[in-house]
């Protein structure tokens, strides 16, 4: 752990894992979405459902959707200040399978209509692991830049991405690639030591076989 | 961290002529590729950010269950009434009074800076708040040891853990208040055998703490374990400069601590299913608090 991992985060209260984490998951998955949530359903699974609300897991994971970092003194308004920023949203509880005990599902829908379904876990001190995206197993944290790449599972778009990476002199910390089935629907992660270009991100989009590209880069 | 026992970090020290926290600074550097000036600077923002928190209590909220606020207001106007009358003084009557403050500021909601936990985000402010205010130091001694107390944090990090979950409250409470002491041991002067020795000897006295709070929340007992923390670090610190020594080291007192932790049972690690979590009063409070909240 880092020095800064002992002396903070900087967080409104009152858990790291319960609040501090919640705020995060909210804040990557309104990102994901890369639009203004309209509409939020939430699932809340082990820990965060039985003793999510004294900990204000549910005002936290608003006030992250709303854009606010675990140190915003508005989470406990959060609901307050969703309703006049028109975000509608929900909380029920669910029982998944093999999942960390302080997981939550949240199904997304952005001001202009794109969907995005995000799984995430807060694994403690803050620090939160995105699960799946959309159904699909991706376990990134987030805290690097991470680019995350749908195609068609066929030869060379693994090259593609890589070289347009060592063009741009990005150094890749992780790489992990995921697929329905063969020759179906496929998945690639990629947590990066450096930011990628707008411009090569919009070229990858263009390519052929390439579904969705989704970039963050946070902090 | 780049350090895994306090045996280095003396070793280190003694050899090159260094302080504790220089050690811990330059570490800070190399670990992260950060500049000095990089680093004091966060360290001095997440200093301002345990300022702000200790200014901005306010004494008439009350958390979500309604079970804490208000006791550290009634702390401080009984330190003000009192005076030198009360049996720890004014000067720990103010730690003990900052200690509550912070823990009911966290179970709150507001904002708080984990040291090394939320749940004991109040033994380091209450120690070192007084401290800057009352016994005149500037803002860059106050920083050199918050490093020390980082520094204790990563080394009991390493070692054994930070987390409730894993370790019971000794990781939680037990860390803080082993980092609290070791900072106020260095800000009175004590060189790094000292801060050593008031580090272990205030882990010692927590060893076997568990967590166990009632209806899950960081509220009780969590809010008053800060005090025992705080008083715990003070009574250490000076323990430690007045030449007595921890007769086991540093670095056995926190795999102790580790091996304490393994084998405490889960219904002690922060999963409220022992201790006072589950006493006849604390189960009535989270019956009570779940029917609200299902409500």
């Amino acid at each position: 752990m880092n020095l800064f991992d002992i002396l903070g985060p900087v967080m409104v209260g009152p858990s790291s894992s319960h609040t501090a984490g919640a705020v995060r998951i909210g804040y990557i998955s309104g990102k994901l979405l890369q639009e203004k949530p309209a509409n939020a359903e939430i699932l809340l699974h082990g820990s965060f459902a039985t003793t999510g609300m004294g900990h204000g897991t549910d005002r936290a994971l608003i006030a992250g959707l709303l854009g606010m970092q675990p140190d915003d003194i508005r989470i406990p308004q959060s609901f307050e200040i969703a309703e006049k920023e028109g975000l509608h949203f929900s909380f029920s509880n669910v029982n998944l399978k093999d999942v960390h005990p302080n997981t939550a599902v949240l199904k997304l829908t952005g001001e202009n209509g794109r969907k995005i379904e995000v799984e995430a876990a807060s694994i403690g001190g803050g620090r939160i692991m995105i699960q799946k995206l959309d159904g699909i197993q991706v376990n990134f944290s987030a805290e690097k830049p991470t680019l995350i790449i749908h195609n068609l599972d066929q030869p060379g778009h693994v090259a593609e991405v890589t070289s347009m990476l060592s063009h741009k002199s990005v150094n890749v910390a992780t790489l992990q690639l995921y697929r329905d089935k063969r020759g179906g629907y496929a998945v690639m992660v990629l947590e990066l030591d450096q930011p990628v270009p707008q411009e090569s991100i919009r070229w990858l989009e263009h390519l052929e076989g390439i579904i969705k590209v989704t970039y963050i880069n946070v902090d | 961290m780049s350090y895994q026992s306090f045996a280095e970090i003396i070793e280190i020290c003694q050899s090159r002529d260094k302080e504790f926290w220089q050690v811990i600074l330059e570490d800070d550097m190399s670990e992260r590729n950060v500049s000095r000036e990089d680093s004091m600077q966060q360290m001095h923002a997440t200093w301002d950010a345990m300022l702000l928190a200790a200014a901005t209590y306010d004494g008439s909220l009350k958390s979500k269950s309604g079970l804490v606020g208000g006791d550290g207001a009634a702390m401080e106007r009984y330190q003000r009434e009192k005076g030198t009358q009360s049996l720890c003084g004014e000067y720990v009557d103010m730690c003990i009074a900052g200690a509550l403050q912070m823990g009911e500021s966290n179970a709150c909601m507001k904002r708080i800076v984990a040291a090394p936990t939320a749940g004991a985000c109040g033994v380091l402010p209450a120690v070192l708040v007084p401290y800057f205010r009352h016994r005149n130091r500037d803002t860059e001694t106050i920083l050199k040891a918050l490093y020390v107390a980082a520094g204790i944090g990563q080394i009991i990090a390493y070692r054994a853990s930070i987390s409730g979950a894993a370790g019971g409250c000794q990781a939680e409470i037990g860390s803080a208040s082993s980092m609290a002491a070791g900072a106020l041991a260095y800000l009175q002067g004590g060189d790094c055998m000292c801060i050593a020795n008031a580090a272990a000897m205030a882990m010692k006295n927590l060893l076997g703490l568990v967590c166990d709070p009632v209806a899950g929340l960081v509220e009780v007992p969590c809010v008053k374990r800060n005090v025992i923390g705080t008083v715990n670090a003070l009574s250490c610190a000076d323990m430690a400069m007045a030449g007595i020594v921890s007769r086991i080291p540093p670095d056995q007192v926190i795999d102790a601590m580790k091996e304490v932790g393994d084998k405490m049972d889960s219904s002690l690690r922060e999963t409220a299913l022992g201790g006072l979590a589950q006493s006849a009063e604390g189960l009535k409070i989270a019956g009570q608090f779940k029917a609200e909240t299902d409500s």
